[in-house]
């Protein structure tokens, strides 16, 4: 039985480890949205002040799945 | 608390998790609903701060407003704003709404960055109580200013035909996660900042001399954190603004 626990366990840990890979996602999607921000802003500066709140949004929906790889990885590290 | 006897003997102490653990403030019994915690604490701590800041700052209504009061105008002012852009004039009617929250999430997670404080906002039963608030509001805000018209959000007139059962399945499932992420995003990034420092914190404990480059990360972390605490409570509050939109004008997009 001790065993059979010590595989789950690890089993668990490895699978949290992997979970994290999907904050990388979440890293080139913001990169890719703030960088695609800042070329437009680059071209047209004028129009950049009225869509700094549209780049937040579009930063908080590439973050959220991100922190759902994260939470991910809590839950199978704590809430076994 | 044995596994923190055996960290400790091991010369190498990391609980990055140990500062979000829920406590009672006197004793250590169970913790009912009715227990003073430190969560209920910071929450007092919090909202005093604001009553402090708002009340107190623009006590003296001066033309050329003191510090404090120009602090309390700007956030006013910078709400206000950010709900008239996103939601347009009907939005204004549910500001006080909008601007308690922003303030309230932005204030616990400032008070939180302070060394030995606790991040109510670091806990997902306290985010999500206000991502299920936000969830409920806008539905109901929704349903009450459409009528059955509110529907029309998922079914998007715009689409091809043949494509619309399939977007309005999307959009379904899209729309009942947002409470979901709402909470989520908030209380993941308090979590995740905090226990980054107190990584770093650990490694500083550990390394004796050299500890000086963790202490140099950790204020570099900490000045970042500075920096997505307000963005954190910035976004709640904007993407809040985006769903009442999204219930005020169900075929704006």
């Amino acid at each position: 039985m001790a065993v059979e626990g010590d595989l789950v366990q690890m089993g668990a840990l490895i699978g949290a480890g992997l979970a994290c890979t999907g904050m990388g996602g979440a890293a080139v999607g913001v990169g890719h949205v703030v960088g695609n921000y800042l070329s437009g802003a680059l071209r047209n500066p004028a129009a950049a002040a009225g869509q700094t709140a549209t780049m937040f949004i579009g930063i908080a929906f590439a973050e959220a799945l991100g922190i759902f790889s994260f939470l991910v990885a809590l839950l199978l590290m704590y809430a076994q | 608390m044995s596994a923190e006897a055996e960290a400790a003997g091991s010369g190498f102490n990391i609980h990055p998790m140990d500062q979000f653990v829920v406590k009672p403030l006197f004793g250590h019994g169970d913790i009912l609903w009715y227990t003073p915690t430190n969560v209920t604490l910071w929450m007092g701590i919090t909202v005093l701060a604001i009553i402090a800041l708002l009340v107190l700052g623009t006590r003296g209504r001066a033309v050329v407003p003191s510090r404090s009061q120009s602090i309390a105008e700007s956030i006013y002012v910078f709400v206000h704003k950010m709900l008239e852009d996103i939601a347009g004039k009907e939005g204004l009617k549910y500001f006080p709404y909008i601007f308690t929250l922003f303030i309230f999430i932005l204030v616990a997670n400032i008070l939180g960055l302070i060394p030995g404080a606790f991040t109510t906002t670091s806990h997902i039963a306290v985010t999500a109580v206000m991502a299920m608030a936000v969830f409920t509001t806008v539905t109901l805000i929704g349903f009450y200013k459409n009528g059955i018209g509110f529907l029309g959000l998922f079914w998007i007139s715009s689409a091809p035909l043949v494509l619309r059962p399939i977007l309005a399945l999307i959009e379904i499932i899209s729309y009942f996660v947002r409470p979901v992420s709402h909470s989520i995003r908030l209380a993941g990034n308090m979590m995740a900042g905090h226990a980054v420092i107190k990584v770093f914190a650990g490694f500083a404990g550990a390394l004796g001399v050299f500890s000086v480059f963790p202490i140099v990360a950790i204020m570099a972390v900490y000045g970042l954190e500075m920096l997505v605490v307000c963005i954190q409570a910035y976004v709640f509050a904007i993407l809040t603004c985006v769903y009442l939109n999204d219930a005020l004008h169900p075929g704006g997009h």
